[in-house]
């Protein structure tokens, strides 16, 4: 299987004319992604590499068929950019722009809350990648193959780090995901262990956290109560001083919450092994797996 | 972005929130004019983003014009852990006979705003909140439906204000509700909020957190940035464009994407290092990027040597390369490097560093020995 994105991807991307766009885009068509459209206000009519450019997501839903939203537009426009693909019945929406305004997201969120039908994956993320399948994003796909470890994580370039530590003991993944760096994730961990606990595909899953918020001791209590299969968590940002914001804009310890020692703590108090570096926990995975294989 | 005292009250004036009136002052002239405009007694405060401030001796009230001078004297210039004095505040005197406490707060793990009350105020709100949680009250606001008026009524009555001061209580929380929203703030506080003895209600001190990535919406927020109050090497990578936090130790370190960099200063300090900074070069960085991190991760005295460590994915390695030999050509750095190249064009890096064979710079295949060189290097 693998989730959220694979073989039934029919993905439309909003900004495939700016620069970046135009880039990821073919990067993800290259990989096999089905590419069907893209939106840019006042250039529908045009294409990019024979990808179809319409005005509205509505227009490239009804042309196009498309079911999955990338978005690339800079943070001002990309709120508006997420609520009309939500409103033009996109299913999933993977925002990978960062820098979105806070109340931005709040109010995405809580409207998206109202649609059980749709799903929002970032902002400020790398997206998702399902080896051999499709990859929406940014990810860099050389990096990984197919495999059974789902991996989810709040940074892209970590997610590179250990996904790479993993391949190099021989492990693949089932799917990706970057739930983002921003305060106000469209998913949180908890939504993506659900996913990866009903992907049969999947047998091992790496979550890897950061500082701030709340959301890795959240994850702790929904492993403890739903998640059967083995779970190896890292979390960056130890040597955070509180107060400053560690580049991604939820990465920050706020007075004596959101620590990087009591996410570690919430985790391992719900029987969830912590590697203390990418390394460890690639070495903390392959013994699970071997584990698991006698 | 936080503000200090007094641009938060005069945020909340533009809200319609009572404040005392006041004026800032940045020379004792200025503080002692202002006193007199105000009159007297008056309350001279100092303007710096710490808490404490009182205990330290940072306010002080002035019951005529020979006090106002001795108290600005003593204020401006001083240090307050850390923080020196560059402003004063000076505002009239109250009569305080209740002091309350309130705020909003981004509450990212309800992802809705967090609105609380409480009769005590004045004192540590997380003491409070640890002595006697019930003594607080909270209520989440819908963000599409906005702040109402029985939400007020609610939390005043839910904290037990005294009974003839609800309606304007409530009001003052409706108006900071509209200030959070419409500044896009992070956090509101406003401890004390005072009851006066003619029952007046007002924000007797702000806290004001705003979100950096909305200031484009608004220019009168973002100018009120005070650069003296920055850290030099905070500034100078800010008006560059990088992410970089200064730290206290002494290893620089650069590296691509926020969590590899946070990942990067914990496997140091496991290592036995003391990480000087965090600087996230960002995604897809070209060469003159990394020439100009590396100028600012120098420009800090306590850097003993370097750690580069990059995961290249939209970041190629390459352009890694030649910005860090362009960085030797242009500083030439008496620390040594330690780099550790990853990912994409990986060895179009390692080869363009091979070639251009910069004294004392030290490549490592993986981020742990890459660490534990760095650290060795550093002393």
């Amino acid at each position: 299987m693998s989730i959220l994105v694979g073989t039934d991807t029919r993905l439309c991307v909003s900004g495939i004319t700016g620069r970046e766009g135009t880039f990821h885009t073919l990067n993800n068509r290259n990989y096999g992604t089905k590419v069907v459209s893209g939106v840019t206000p006042g250039k529908g009519g045009q294409d990019v590499e024979g990808i179809p450019v319409f005005n509205t997501f509505h227009d490239a839903v009804a042309e196009t068929g498309a079911n999955t939203a990338m978005i690339f537009v800079p943070p001002r426009f990309a709120a508006d950019s997420i609520l009309e693909a939500e409103d033009a019945g996109i299913a999933l929406v993977v925002a990978i722009t960062e820098g979105i305004p806070a109340h931005d997201e709040l109010r995405v969120y809580n409207h998206l809350a109202r649609n059980p039908d749709v799903r929002l994956v970032g902002p400020n993320c790398p997206g998702i990648l399902s080896p051999g399948k499709a990859n929406v994003g940014i990810i860099p796909a050389a990096f990984f193959s197919e495999g059974n470890v789902g991996v989810v994580s709040r940074s892209g370039t970590l997610t590179y780090q250990i996904g790479n530590e993993l391949a190099q003991r021989g492990f693949g993944n089932s799917t990706i995901v970057g739930i983002g760096g921003d305060p106000v994730p469209g998913s949180s961990f908890t939504d993506i262990l659900a996913l990866f606990q009903d992907d049969d595909e999947t047998e091992l899953i790496v979550m890897a956290g950061e500082i701030g918020g709340s959301a890795e001791e959240e994850a702790a209590e929904f492993i403890a109560g739903n998640v059967t299969k083995p779970v190896v968590a890292y979390i960056a940002g130890f040597t955070a001083p509180p107060g400053k914001t560690m580049g991604h804009a939820g990465a920050i310890v706020s007075g004596s919450a959101g620590t990087a020692a009591a996410k570690q703590e919430a985790l391992e108090a719900r029987g969830v092994r912590v590697g203390r570096t990418p390394t460890e926990v690639a070495e903390i995975a392959a013994e699970i797996a071997g584990s698991l294989a006698r | 972005m936080d503000l200090l005292e007094y641009q938060g009250k005069q945020l909340f004036a533009r809200h319609a929130v009572p404040v005392p009136s006041g004026s800032p002052a940045t020379t004792v002239e200025e503080a002692v004019a202002a006193a007199d405009e105000i009159g007297y007694p008056c309350v001279i405060k100092a303007q710096v983003q710490i808490g404490g401030r009182g205990k330290a001796g940072g306010i002080k009230v002035a019951k005529d014009r020979p006090e106002a001078e001795d108290h600005a004297k003593a204020i401006l210039g001083m240090d307050i852990r850390g923080h020196t004095v560059h402003e004063v505040w000076v505002e009239a005197a109250s009569d305080i006979a209740a002091e309350y406490y309130a705020s909003i707060v981004f509450d990212r793990s309800a992802k809705r705003p967090l609105v609380m009350l409480s009769t005590q105020g004045g004192m540590d709100i997380e003491e409070v909140a640890e002595r006697d949680p019930a003594a607080i009250a909270r209520l989440h606001v819908d963000p599409l439906l906005g702040f109402q008026d029985f939400h007020a009524r609610r939390l005043a009555f839910e904290a037990g204000v005294d009974a003839d001061v609800v309606r304007p209580v409530g009001a003052l929380l409706t108006r900071l509700y509209d200030a959070f929203a419409a500044e896009e703030a992070m956090l509101l506080e406003v401890n004390p909020l005072i009851v006066t003895s003619e029952r007046e209600v007002m924000a007797l001190d702000a806290k004001v957190t705003l979100d950096d990535s909305s200031l484009f919406r608004h220019p009168e927020n973002a100018a009120l940035r005070k650069t003296e109050a920055e850290d030099p090497q905070e500034r100078m990578a800010r008006e560059r464009g990088l992410t970089y936090v200064k730290l206290d130790g002494n290893v620089g370190i650069l590296g691509n994407g926020a969590g590899l960099v946070m990942s990067t200063l914990d496997v140091v300090a496991q290592a036995g290092g003391r990480p000087a900074n965090f600087l996230d070069a960002g995604g897809g960085s070209k060469a003159e990027a990394i020439t100009q991190a590396v100028e600012v991760i120098l420009s800090n005295e306590n850097v003993s040597a370097v750690l580069f460590n990059i995961f290249g994915g939209i970041t190629r390695c390459d352009e890694v390369a030649r910005g860090l030999i362009e960085a030797f050509r242009q500083i030439e750095p008496d620390v040594p490097f330690v780099v550790r190249l990853d990912g994409t064009n990986d060895k179009e890096g390692r080869a363009l560093l091979a070639e251009a064979d910069l004294p004392n710079v030290h490549t490592e295949a993986t981020m742990l020995d890459a660490a534990r060189r760095v650290v060795e290097l550093a002393g």
